[in-house]
């Protein structure tokens, strides 16, 4: 019993890191229909921004709240700010050509911020510092909890209730949902569609931002390439949920986490390796495509053609 | 700036080779110039880019010596170097332009043995020799005989990590938690198993990660229940320190054992306290205090500004392995060359005599070093020679080298480091 609360602990701990990202993919798809490749890139480019606001002020010899909350906050800045410069130069220009077009862009943008990476920092394990002093919590039994990982949840659960917030309770929040129902209207309707969607890209950054510098206070290796496996993670989570629908995003994450460290625990009992815990997320993709291509949550909008 | 400026450099050099090529003369031959042309390739960019630029320095600092010696014969050393990104792909493209378009005489690289092996028939086959500082899978060798290595090999290291857990640690279960995507960490698994298992130990657990895996707590619970005195983690530095850190997290503080992949200066800030009570086995110990390794030290230091670890020390005695081949050979005809590297004996080096054997692997000695993450270094332990002392058991598989380098002596000198018993040298 212990055992298994312990893995689903460590599986939702992953899930909530996956959540995060997968807000930003759903964001950008409900208003632009684009799936942005390049999310997950962001996700690194926050670890880094972190590491080198943690590095350059000094929070990495003395850990305080207080300097993991500045690293924590000017690093989503910084990636919301890459964000928005992602979307005015590199899609906004192409945004009036076919679908397609965007896509490719996407890919693009996602090999470019990946080898500019390399280039800057060369592709070697960095050791992110640790911010916060982590201790261990027992549960239960053998179950215990880090500090880190208690910090992941608490986090990502507070910037989710802060996403609800804008969305549901602000103008720009009402602006962004009739921007998604339909861009075209809501353009005629006086809304400035160009700033919604780049406020999109700034706040679903921001959130993989969180992610990249959570995640390295559990897991201190940042690398520039990072970004690839978590992103298409954290996508296939955005797809299980339903592309487009927010909670759909959070379910997902935690559903893909969760299933992919029971799949390292238990897979062996029915033959299933530990090593194909990455298979099992696009298993599920292959399966939600073929069973309900909406997702979990999405709803089912026929798309005239 | 000085990477744009290497990238300048490399167009342009790829353009004037591409010149050579269209005037139709092979100008760029190494027997013409007064240059011996050497080419080095290795990870500065990738996943292990810490293995070679230690590699690289290494080499650097053994060709600075010999050329300020006057070079070899009168000519000096000319080192191109190239980045492979960690990749094997790109290990294999970047070996081709070596060989076919800068014309290097003589190959240096790779550590990490699944890119030597993806690069080892490019110059099998274009007959260039080349010598691997540091790919311990026996495999690399068995390429051809252009490949020989200046280290000892897996079975070797595995045993000994064996010999250790059992022996010293008095252990007698073992977890072993390797990486499912490199050579080198399957060929530790295997060799561990048989030996520990040889010794009276039980493997009760076999998990593995890949180097993109999020976190390791799953296979570690896994792992966890099954109590094992130790856990074998026959991985690189980039993961190692991590899983280190996540299993003390996890209240598992049995000793942890590792080999020379977790040799690097990363792996004290991946890993910190968590590294307290683990062992590696490793290639030479920094703080031998005999005069050649101690020189050693000091002039690297004072070239690089940090202090070496084995895979430095490992390139310089290849490096320096190479030049005395080149000079007995003398010159870089290919065979000469191939006959004059595959008949080392008793070479200096600071890793240890080196002698190569019939299988083109060298026959050393092992270190067991204790980390010590408080003051960030590797402490001596113990030293754990292979079967019979190490000069003997290489004058046997010395003798056995004119019958030929078939795949038979191979496996049976593999044999020998296998079946060694526990001769554990102090």
């Amino acid at each position: 019993m212990d055992t298994f609360v312990q893995q689903l602990i460590n599986g939702l701990t992953i899930g909530s890191i996956y959540a995060l990202i997968a807000l930003g993919y759903t964001m950008v798809y409900g208003i632009l229909r684009l799936i942005n490749f390049a999310h997950g890139d962001i996700y690194m480019v926050g670890a880094y921004a972190g590491f080198m606001i943690a590095t350059s002020l000094g929070f990495a010899a003395n850990p305080s709240a207080l300097g993991f909350g500045v690293t924590l906050i000017g690093s989503m800045a910084i990636a919301a700010g890459i964000g928005m410069a992602i979307e005015r130069f590199a899609y906004r220009p192409v945004r009036k050509y076919s679908k397609m077009t965007t896509l490719i862009t996407a890919i693009g943008m996602s090999l470019l911020i990946e080898y500019l990476f390399v280039f800057i920092f060369s592709g070697t394990p960095r050791s992110f510092p640790q911010l916060l002093p982590n201790e261990n919590i027992t549960l239960f039994g053998n179950a215990t909890i880090s500090t880190s990982q208690i910090l992941i949840f608490v986090v990502s659960i507070a910037l989710m209730m802060v996403l609800q917030y804008i969305i549901f309770r602000t103008k720009m929040g009402k602006a962004m949902r009739a921007v998604s129902f339909n861009i075209t209207s809501a353009k005629l309707m006086g809304i400035n569609t160009d700033f919604v969607i780049a406020f999109t890209f700034a706040l679903g950054s921001a959130l993989a931002a969180a992610g990249g510098v959570l995640t390295a206070q559990y897991n201190p290796k940042i690398e520039p390439l990072m970004g690839i496996m978590t992103g298409l993670k954290a996508f296939v989570a955005a797809v299980l949920g339903g592309i487009g629908n927010i909670p759909g995003a959070v379910l997902g994450g935690l559903l893909i986490g969760a299933a992919e460290t029971l799949v390292v625990g238990y897979g062996s009992y029915v033959g299933i390796p530990s090593t194909y815990r990455d298979a099992v997320a696009f298993a599920i993709l292959i399966l939600v495509l073929l069973l309900r291509p909406a997702g979990l949550l999405g709803s089912n909008v026929q798309e005239k053609v | 700036m000085t990477r744009a400026f290497l990238t300048l450099a490399l167009i342009v050099s790829i353009f004037s080779s591409f010149a050579c090529v269209q005037k139709g003369g092979n100008g760029g031959a190494a027997d013409t110039g007064d240059t011996i042309k050497v080419g080095v390739y290795v990870d500065l960019t990738g996943q292990t880019s810490s293995f070679g630029q230690s590699t690289k320095n290494g080499i650097e600092l053994a060709v600075e010596e010999i050329n300020n010696a006057g070079g070899i014969n009168g000519k000096k050393i000319e080192l191109i170097v190239e980045d492979d990104q960690g990749r094997p792909e790109q290990a294999k493209t970047v070996v081709s332009k070596l060989i076919n378009q800068d014309k290097v005489r003589a190959l240096l690289g790779e550590v990490a043995s699944t890119n030597s092996l993806a690069a080892a028939p490019v110059a099998q086959e274009a007959k260039i020799p080349m010598i691997t500082p540091s790919s311990t899978n026996p495999k690399v060798t068995e390429v051809g005989d252009y490949i020989s290595r200046v280290c000892f090999i897996d079975p070797f290291q595995g045993s000994v990590m064996a010999k250790f857990a059992a022996n010293t640690l008095k252990a007698k279960t073992a977890a072993i938690f390797g990486d499912v995507n490199s050579d080198y960490s399957k060929g530790l698994t295997q060799f561990f198993e048989e030996e520990f298992t040889k010794l009276g130990g039980k493997v009760v657990a076999k998990e593995a990660y890949t180097q993109t895996d999020p976190d390791f707590k799953g296979q570690l619970t896994k792992i966890r229940n099954l109590k094992p005195d130790v856990i074998y983690i026959p991985g690189y530095y980039g993961q190692v320190g991590i899983i280190a850190k996540q299993a003390r997290e996890l209240d598992m503080n049995m000793p942890l054992l590792g080999g020379d992949g977790w040799d690097s200066p990363e792996l004290w800030k991946l890993g910190g306290a968590a590294l307290k009570n683990t062992y590696i086995s490793n290639h030479y110990s920094a703080e031998n205090p005999a005069p050649e390794i101690q020189n050693f030290v000091k002039a690297y230091k004072a070239k690089f500004n940090v202090e070496p670890d084995s895979l430095a020390a490992l390139a310089y005695d290849a490096a320096k392995v190479l030049a005395d081949a080149i000079k007995r050979a003398g010159g870089t005809d290919s065979a000469k060359l191939r006959d004059a590297i595959n008949s080392t004996k008793n070479f200096p080096g600071v890793t240890g005599q080196i002698t190569i054997d019939s299988s083109r692997n060298a026959v050393k000695p092992a270190v067991v070093l204790e980390l010590d993450p408080t003051a960030g270094k590797f402490k001596f332990k113990e030293t754990i020679a292979p079967e019979g002392s190490a000069p003997s058991a290489a004058a046997n598989t010395n003798s056995n080298s004119n019958s030929g380098m078939t795949a038979a002596t191979n496996a049976n000198s593999t044999n020998s480091y296998t079946s060694a018993n526990t001769n554990a040298t102090k």
